[in-house]
């Protein structure tokens, strides 16, 4: 028996198939994950998300310690904004990577993932040591996001009007923050929507107040589907402590400048820069029928292999598509080793979907093969 | 509960099969689409092929999972279902109707080492613990 989200009972009225995560008892899909897929795509979907870790930082020292702990900049936060990050080991290897939402100077909200709980919990305590600052798990807390091009649209029916219109005013990446209510414009689906946290004993209701909306309930099966299509990284496949965020196209997350911050992991990964970074993570796209999957073999003619961290299946796309890390500098083109076959794939830069719509060109051969 | 058709034949790795006269029809249960969710892709054996008893001959591949197909007698492929290309969902829309995957004539007249709907139901009622 795992652990329970305050959501799980909604999950079993909804015909959830339960699998377990990371320790919790959690809904892979409610009868199809394609249709899940296809309306966050098209319409609006919810997901529990309760299982992630929510952590409250407060304190005088809380940014000077955050400053330290992770790889981008906290200054870069106003009050009730968002930041995405990783935070690193010494050796630039990626911990985890979090949300870090700014609600006042002395107060911050990190929500990390649920895989990473106790290491992460013991790497921040440890690193906080010295720092006037407390971080605390907010387990009475549930989190849910609602996902998709109609979500905006709803506010007004499913929060009261105060909230709703500041909700409806957010742009991405920014939250409010509103007694028993926080929000913010942020996801893993590439789609708009919102995630909201809220006291676990008001989350099945809100819950319900979804359904009623026809948003549909859609499992940790199309969670995966809808982050991979928006070229999302998945903690624990696409990078972990032994890869840095340069080598797992995070670079856009490190803050370098002041030179003067030395957040943990910098030196190491200044050295690698200065040595060359040797491998990156691109997407890849299947040019025949079938899936790709996780580990696959990718082989690069004259620049030798690389190997599949995240794959599946676009519904999309109709394609199989992967993130993979492979050699720098390498081409449009490789080879993945599917079931004993040598597969044509090609390579582009994430995201596969964009808004609804494929987000990369086919390259020549494949446009042909298309008309 | 999964649906196990009284009239049919399983095999102890999730294929089906129904006899018309000398011709069989396979596919996979509905336990079997059930525990692979969504179908996204399905490999078919090449027709007028011969194939063996316990022969992999096929895959099915959902989101999350690749399967083989093994073929439940030993016999020659007649005919494929086409129509699993463009929609492998068929096969979890009706498991046992349009999402048939394969026909074939069997090298024997008499088909043995199948299990019935009761057996097939204990087999899986086993592995579920």
């Amino acid at each position: 028996m795992g652990k329970k989200t305050p959501l799980y009972e909604c999950h079993l009225n909804a015909n959830a198939k339960i699998v377990d995560f990371a320790g919790w008892d959690m809904p892979l899909h409610y009868g199809s994950q394609l249709q899940e897929h296809h309306h966050v795509r098209h319409d609006a979907g919810i997901f529990d998300v309760s299982h992630m870790t929510i952590i409250d930082g407060k304190g005088h020292d809380v940014a000077a310690c955050l400053r330290r702990l992770v790889a981008n900049n906290i200054d870069r936060l106003t009050p009730n904004k968002a930041l995405y990050t990783c935070m690193l080991n010494e050796q630039g290897g990626v911990i985890d990577d979090l949300i870090i939402y700014k609600i006042t100077d002395d107060f911050y909200r990190l929500v990390v993932n649920s895989a990473t709980h106790d290491k992460d919990l013991a790497w921040i305590k440890k690193q906080s040591t010295g720092y006037d600052v407390t971080f605390k798990e907010q387990s009475d807390l549930a989190m849910v996001a609602i996902q998709g091009p109609h979500v905006r649209a709803m506010l007004f029916d499913l929060f009261d009007v105060h909230d709703a219109q500041a909700i409806a005013d957010l742009k991405p990446f920014y939250a409010v923050n509103s007694p028993r209510l926080f929000v913010g414009r942020t996801g893993y689906t590439g789609e708009d929507g919102f995630e909201v946290i809220l006291p676990a004993d008001d989350a099945p209701s809100f819950w319900q107040k979804c359904l009623d909306l026809k948003i549909y309930p859609c499992g940790l099966g199309a969670r995966d589907t809808l982050r991979l299509e928006a070229g999302l990284n998945l903690y624990g496949a696409d990078m972990n402590e032994s890869t840095t965020p340069l080598e797992s196209n995070l670079a856009w997350t490190i803050a370098w400048q002041p030179q003067e911050r030395d957040f943990i992991g910098r030196q190491a990964l200044e050295k690698q820069l200065q040595s060359g970074v040797k491998q990156q993570l691109v997407g890849l796209v299947l040019e025949g029928q079938g899936v790709l999957r996780n580990h696959q073999k990718v082989m690069i003619e004259g620049k030798g292999e690389g190997e599949i961290t995240s794959g599946s299946f676009s519904p999309t796309l109709n394609k199989g598509i992967a993130l993979a890390r492979v050699p720098a500098n390498m081409g449009a083109q490789c080879t993945v080793e599917v079931r004993g076959k040598y597969v044509p794939a090609q390579v582009i830069k994430p995201p596969f979907v964009r808004q609804g719509k494929r987000a990369f060109e086919f390259n020549k051969m494949e446009q042909e093969n298309n008309e | 509960m999964n649906n196990i058709p009284k009239t049919l034949k399983y095999s102890r790795t999730h294929e089906w099969v129904r006899q018309d006269d000398e011709i069989l029809t396979v596919g996979i249960t509905d336990h079997a689409q059930c525990m692979l969710g969504d179908l996204v892709y399905v490999e078919l054996p090449e027709p007028e092929s011969s194939i063996e008893m316990g022969q992999e001959c096929g895959v099915v591949e959902s989101v999350k999972a690749a399967a083989d197909i093994y073929s439940p007698v030993s016999g020659e492929i007649i005919e494929i279902n086409e129509a699993l290309l463009d929609s492998p969902q068929l096969v979890n829309e009706d498991p046992y109707g349009k999402g048939w995957l394969f026909r074939l004539r069997p090298f024997e007249n008499k088909v043995a080492g199948l299990l019935t709907a009761d057996q097939y139901s204990k087999q899986i009622a086993s592995e579920a613990h």
